[in-house]
């Protein structure tokens, strides 16, 4: 008899929690509100037969309960009642399997304008490449991939000269433009998901595969990789920003094709040393920082990532946080070398000096190596930094600078700025560092380690 | 097998306490041994779910789960609860204690494999447990070990833990193949006089038809754990194209990660109704037996059992819409996995309609019974979403295939083996299961459970993706949703504690349960009508029982009782109204 009344009350139980349930669909921002229409029939099919079926259980259970003197009918089978559910059920299937494979038909087929992007996933990364002026991605080969040549694209084929490279996890698209994504994968499986546009597809290291949907509103919008990719997974976050198709041509405009990648100038050690004069004072006369003037130490650092850093801080994307004075200050600083060319110069110089002395750390090492065992796989054995990973060197950067950053990760001053996509994902990683102790022992153990450059 | 060859095994049979409890050919302890290990063993994997609840439910609360952690509870809890737990309880388990009983047989027709098959089956979830010992620990590649990753670093384990995790998995497959060889020669050589096919109870049906299943199903998952295992450690490329692996060019060329899905899946989603067919099959004997009516439709239950195993067989790639196949796979499967649905619903309904017009004694087995029917049609509903192709598009990966699964696959099979367990149990061990705590350990794991998995499809459709260690730093997830994870996770605390009154139930009534009756719930089939409760080697005595008639005579007009077991033949029914007597029998 209870039993009757509690499936009674889970069933009406459910059918409020559907109707109340804050939890739904994100407002839709592509073109396939016909995925939303499918999914509402189908709700209201199974959710009657969900209703049907429970209740006459319930009846079933309350009136044929075991009363003194009962007897059960003796019926081995209904060959018409078995036929008509039958038939009824096949029914209610082809009512909801008809609109699907519909809908699936206008999927496989993109239209014939829309336009193509390349989106390339990697550990725990992703880039994006359009085709340029001639409308035409150029080939790619995983084995060219290197680092000058991130995207692997064959540097024979005059199709790829013009490619635009976005050396981003954001990607803009036009709106109301019907896009296709190709995607490809350098390393392991990933998947390509905006919950917006409802469609997704995963990304296949040795193959390509896409997806295509039109954004129908501006804005801002979540890239998830939703296919288990490794323990970064799920720190794997893009954007997708939708843009009037002016803005949109605006932003592609000013991104770099191929050919100028393969184009940059070098810089020149002797050129640079005099831009570096004024970052002497803090930084110190051969880079080795001061911690008095809370200036971390540069020499020995990665060049590539130096300059992302020195674009952050021109960008305001980082050092205008709330609690990071520090790198407000550098703000200005790098403003000095706003120009690439005085840039590279600079940081041609910074690749000269040689590697200062260790600081000391104290802390568990034991901890430390099992803390850095979610650190390893982009920033190295020896905390060398791994360009492909995007993960700087760690290794002989002194300790308080490291654990000031750490904390900053853990409070989002660092990593809270929209387009500071690599520090976001440290803000998410740095969470398995439970506590202060915890910060201790990781930058002991990453004190330990040396780097061989 | 004759009755007079069965005798003279008897003959030389040594009673030791070794032969008789550790190195048994008796199915009835080998089949305690399969269940106590896979219990255990669930128990485990039953642990790893909690900690991972912990990590999801209150993110950044506990030190010692790291994304590596949690990566390994989250696979090896889906591993252990499909494979060794589910796959081994249920026909291990249940086929080798159920098939020579409800057939009238004495025992498997090949003893010695029966037992070969319980400690392969031990050495696998050894072998397996070991890999929380080895340096990187377990495998945290997702219970589907879809490579490349599952064997590049940057997953956990992707050292130690997957080589262990392949090679478990290939013992078990020994295993299961010594043992499901002779599930099926026994349940088609040995049945007792008398019992036709047609005759057979559903659990027996629902057994032979998975067996059948696994026995084709298991050597995909073997053929790709030892292709992956190359690729592992021989450095061969079935699955491995050319790769940058943390910024080094790998070795591998040619390879397709897609292949393995294939063949994971050519097992996996047959898996999926290997645990289900069997649960079907006894749940459906436990509805009629409770309900003292015959089961509904009988002929039409067998027919579905066998057309949804072979179904079964051509649907796998539903688990791929968004894997990057051809998408024009999506026509087809998408058309066969709702087919599949006609037959899955027409059970559901014959066994509503058995309960229909019943006299249902609402025991403990009758309740778990009708918990399944509630979860199962939940659970086979939010199914059509995943199988209709499109809708797979917004929900696959998401948490709503998580609640769809666990609801469907976890859940459902699990109310089965209670069922089953609380049912078979004063068979098994001659005491009856206390009730009081039995009707607590029910009513929190239903309700708990479901509080589990229900909201789990919600939090899918909002988009939240499954396999995430932290949710944090999204636009679209509300605050709201942390709050519901957080319910979720006291509800499967609570389900989880709850099922520690079931084990305490066990031992208590182990020790001083009331003693069973021989046929307590008033059962038509054979293993009730046994001349020792519990049943003794050999099963029979003296004189094997003979079939007169199918399992399901509850009720039948004109009959003094209300239930007439196989084993008797028309002329030793009381009869009260010997006309309707005869008119039923037509």
């Amino acid at each position: 008899m209870a039993i009757a009344i509690i499936i009674l009350l889970l069933v009406i139980g459910t059918v409020i929690f559907h109707f109340i349930s804050p939890w739904w669909f994100t407002p839709l921002a592509s073109n396939w509100s016909a995925i939303d229409n499918t999914v509402e029939l189908t709700f209201w099919i199974t959710g009657i037969v969900f209703v049907a079926v429970n209740v006459f259980l319930v009846y079933v259970i309350f009136r044929y309960r075991h009363k003194p003197g009962l007897k059960a009918d003796y019926e081995p089978e209904n060959k018409k009642l078995e036929g008509w559910l039958t038939l009824a059920t096949t029914i209610g299937i082809a009512a909801m399997l008809a609109p699907g494979l519909y809908i699936w038909g206008q999927f496989v087929a993109p239209p014939d304008d829309s336009i193509e992007v390349e989106a390339v996933g990697q550990q725990w990364h992703w880039s994006y490449r359009f085709p340029g002026a001639d409308g035409q991605l150029g080939k790619v080969d995983t084995r060219l991939i290197s680092e000058d040549n991130p995207f692997g694209l064959d540097p024979s084929d005059p199709a790829g000269q013009d490619d635009i490279l976005i050396f981003s996890n954001e990607l803009v698209l036009p709106l109301d433009q019907p896009v296709k994504v190709l995607l490809r994968s350098k390393d392991v499986l990933h998947n390509f998901t905006v919950p917006q546009f409802r469609v997704k597809m995963d990304l296949v290291p040795g193959m390509l595969s896409s997806l295509w949907f039109t954004p129908t509103s501006v804005g801002a919008f979540d890239l998830m990789c939703e296919e288990l990719c490794g323990i970064g997974h799920y720190a794997m976050r893009g954007r997708v920003v939708v843009k009037a198709q002016e803005d949109f041509d605006d932003w592609l405009a000013r991104q770099v094709t191929f050919a100028q990648t393969q184009d940059r100038v070098a810089g020149d050690s002797a050129l640079g040393r005099a831009h570096y004069q004024v970052c002497a004072s803090c930084h110190g006369a051969e880079g080795e920082g001061n911690q008095a003037l809370n200036a971390p130490r540069v020499a020995g650092q990665d060049i590539w990532y130096l300059r992302r850093q020195l674009h952050n801080y021109q960008q305001g994307v980082r050092g205008t946080a709330e609690g990071d004075q520090f790198g407000g200050q550098m703000i200005a600083m790098a403003g000095l070398v706003a120009d690439e060319q005085s840039m590279q110069h600079l940081l041609a110089y910074i690749d000269t000096m040689p590697e200062p002395a260790r600081a000391t750390a104290e802390g568990n090492l034991n901890n430390g190596r099992q803390l850095y065992r979610n650190c390893v796989y982009c920033h190295g054995e020896q905390a060398q930094g791994i360009y492909h990973m995007n993960a700087p060197r760690l290794a002989g950067l002194e300790p308080w600078y490291l654990a000031r950053q750490i904390g900053y990760f853990r409070d989002r001053i660092r990593g809270g700025h929209p387009d500071d996509f690599y520090g976001a994902q440290m803000s998410l990683l740095v969470q398995s560092l439970r506590s202060e102790e915890d910060i201790a022992d990781i930058v002991a153990y990453i004190n330990s380690l040396s780097a061989a450059d | 097998m004759t009755d007079s060859a069965i005798a003279s095994h008897d003959e030389h049979y040594q009673a030791s306490f070794g032969s008789k409890y550790i190195w048994s050919q008796d199915h009835k302890v080998i089949a305690i041994q399969y269940s106590i290990t896979a219990i255990m063993v669930g128990v485990v994997a039953l642990v790893l779910s909690g900690l991972m609840r912990l990590q999801l439910g209150f993110p950044d609360q506990f030190s010692f789960i790291d994304p590596s952690a949690y990566l390994q509870f989250v696979t090896m809890h889906g591993m252990i609860m499909v494979v060794y737990l589910l796959t081994a309880l249920l026909l291990g388990g249940f086929g080798n204690y159920l098939i020579p009983l409800m057939i009238g047989a004495r025992d498997m027709v090949f003893p010695v494999l029966n037992m070969l098959s319980y400690w392969t089956y031990l050495l696998s979830v050894l072998v397996l447990l070991a890999s929380f010992f080895v340096p990187g620990g377990p495998t945290g590649a997702g219970w589907t070990l879809y490579p490349p990753q599952a064997i590049l670093p940057g997953t956990p384990g992707a050292d130690w833990g997957i080589l262990l995790m392949l090679i478990s998995l290939g013992i078990f497959i020994v295993a299961f193949t010594m043992g499901g060889l002779n599930y099926v020669c026994t349940i088609l050589q040995a049945r007792t006089k008398g019992m036709t096919l047609m005759r057979m109870p559903l659990t027996i049906w629902g057994i032979f038809v998975a067996t059948v299943m696994g026995l084709l199903a298991f050597p995909a998952l073997l053929v790709s754990a030892i292709m992956m295992f190359l690729d592992k450690v021989v450095g061969t490329s079935f699955f491995m194209p050319v790769i940058i692996s943390l910024g080094e060019t790998l070795d591998h060329t040619g390879g397709s990660p897609i292949l393995f899905q294939h063949l994971f899946w050519f097992f996996g989603h047959p898996e999926v109704y290997i645990v289900a067919l069997p649960a079907f099959g006894m749940v459906s004997d436990i509805l009629a037996t409770h309900a003292r009516k015959n089961i509904f439709g009988y002929r039409m239950m067998v027919w579905a059992i066998v057309g949804i195993g072979l179904m079964s067989f051509v649907v796998w790639a539903h688990h791929m819409y968004v894997s990057g196949m051809n998408p024009y796979f999506g026509f087809f499967f998408a058309t066969t996995t709702l087919i599949i649905a006609v037959p899955t619903a027409l059970k559901v309904y014959n066994w509503v309609l058995t309960l229909w017009k019943g006299n249902i004694h609402l025991t403990l087995p009758m309740l778990f019974a009708i918990g399944f029917i509630f979860t199962f049609v939940h659970g086979g509903l939010s199914g059509l979403f995943l199988g209709n192709v499109v809708i797979d598009l917004p929900l696959s990966d998401t948490y709503f295939v998580v609640g769809h699964f666990h609801m469907v696959m976890g859940l459902s099979p699990i109310l089965v083996l209670y069922a089953a367990i609380y049912h078979w149990f004063p068979k098994v061990s001659g005491k009856m299961l206390h009730e009081g705590l039995g009707r607590i350990h029910f009513w929190t794991t239903l309700v708990g459970a479901y509080l589990v998995f229900l909201p789990m499809h919600y939090l899918g459709i909002l988009g939240l993706p499954r396999r995430y260690f932290g949710m944090g730093g999204t636009e679209y997830i509300p605050e709201s949703a942390q709050a519901l994870n957080a319910n979720i996770t006291i509800a499967a605390l609570v389900v989880a504690v709850a099922q520690l009154i079931f084990i305490a139930n066990v031992i208590i009534s182990l020790r001083s349960g009331k003693k069973a009756d021989p046929n307590p719930w008033g059962a038509t089939t054979l293993e009730w009508q046994t001349p020792d409760n519990p049943p003794t080697h050999g099963n029979w005595g003296p004189e094997a029982p003979v079939v007169y008639r199918w399992a399901y005579d509850f009720s039948v007009p004109g009959v003094k009782q209300d239930f007439i077991p196989q084993n008797v033949p028309n002329s030793a029914v009381e009869v009260t109204d010997a006309a309707a007597f005869a008119e039923a029998g037509k």
